[in-house]
């Protein structure tokens, strides 16, 4: 299988965001062929389940992760052999259902070095009427238990997904979404599959920029829905996560985390 | 007299702080704000909600941080609340 890994700068990006966008990656192909698929669904899985037993080779969903853009981009992220946690298709009726509650998946979720994936993927395109999810990039770093975060409707620099056919969203299990009111007369799709990683995720995409100061670039990045102080946390959190990330102890983003820890002559 | 209820999110603790998100519910039943219903904020800042006749009712307390989560992010910290009555 054919692997398109992320460089250093995209996964940098990804743990910045919280994020990363493929845009119509899937050919039409299989963008044709899903909208049978998941009118008919996808049978659930016991949680955990190996990829090659959760989606057998030649099925829809196993076609899907295996595109080289995909299958590289999950490999960088979780590394080889994830589990299936579990999937789910999202289907949005013309002008139904309600917008969610803005959330995080699962329940509030402490790991400071490990972090599992959740694929969405559209094969149709979502036009801005169509209710496309909600994201609030820069939000995955932030400890909240799934809808109490229900009371914010819009932050600034929050994303309301539009994409063009076959597009596939990365997204740590962090990150505060939901899916958004259908106001249009087309139904909207989408796949959601997400996955736990089996091994350390530690050095696991193409690293030969990591010292590129794009890297450091993606890392920095603040978003508007920041606030003044509490935006320096975030910058503090990240490093301490590409410091795991990357094995790299001395990591640090304009010595926010070095500062902090320098207690010279003190052990403990 | 119906309420009509606006939150705003500052980038700090003061009112005159730039709005980084916002909430709005209507107890008049003429408008139905929803999450993610747009990407422009009402106001620039909390005072300029002031200006335009919404009543300060709720802002949040000062909490220091617990010992040993001083670097923990969560929820958004500077969160007020106006009202209108109509």
């Amino acid at each position: 299988m054919r692997t398109t890994l992320l460089s250093s700068a995209q996964v940098a990006g990804f743990v910045a965001a919280g994020y990363l966008r493929l845009d119509g990656v899937v050919p039409d192909e299989l963008n044709d062929q899903a909208i049978d698929v998941l009118e008919a669904g996808i049978p659930h899985l016991p949680y955990g389940t190996p990829i090659a037993e959760a989606f057998p080779e030649g099925t829809f969903a196993r076609r899907l992760i295996e595109l080289p853009q995909v299958a590289g981009a999950l490999h960088s992220l979780v590394g080889p052999g994830p589990t299936v946690d579990h999937h789910a298709v999202h289907i949005r009726e013309p002008h139904g259902g309600q917008a969610q509650p803005l959330h995080a998946d699962a329940i509030i979720d402490t790991r400071v070095d490990a972090f599992d994936v959740q694929l969405m993927y559209y094969p149709r395109e979502v036009t801005p009427d169509m209710g496309g999810t909600l994201v609030v990039p820069g939000s995955h770093l932030r400890r909240v238990n799934e809808s109490d975060t229900g009371r914010y409707q819009n932050l600034l620099g929050q994303t309301r997904l539009t994409c063009p056919a076959g597009t596939v969203m990365l997204l740590h299990h962090g990150i505060w979404h939901g899916g958004r009111r259908n106001d249009s007369d087309v139904r909207r799709y989408m796949f959601k599959i997400r996955f736990n990683p089996t091994v350390p995720q530690v050095l696991l995409w193409d690293t030969s920029d990591l010292a590129d100061p794009a890297v450091l670039d993606e890392l920095s990045r603040r978003f508007p829905w920041y606030e003044q102080a509490t935006g320096r946390l975030e910058i503090h959190n990240r490093a301490l996560l590409w410091r795991a990330m990357t094995a790299d102890p001395s990591f640090d983003i304009d010595y926010w985390t070095t500062r902090v820890n320098n207690r010279p002559g003190r052990a403990a | 007299m119906k309420q009509q209820v606006l939150v705003l999110y500052l980038a700090t603790s003061a009112l005159d702080a730039q709005v980084v998100g916002w909430s709005r519910y209507d107890g008049t039943g003429r408008t139905d704000p929803t999450a993610g219903d747009g990407d422009e904020p009402p106001y620039e800042t909390g005072v300029d909600a002031l200006r335009d006749g919404w009543r300060l009712f709720q802002a949040s307390q000062l909490i220091p941080p617990y010992p040993g989560h001083e670097y923990d992010t969560s929820f958004l910290k500077h969160e007020f609340f106006f009202e209108k009555l109509s």
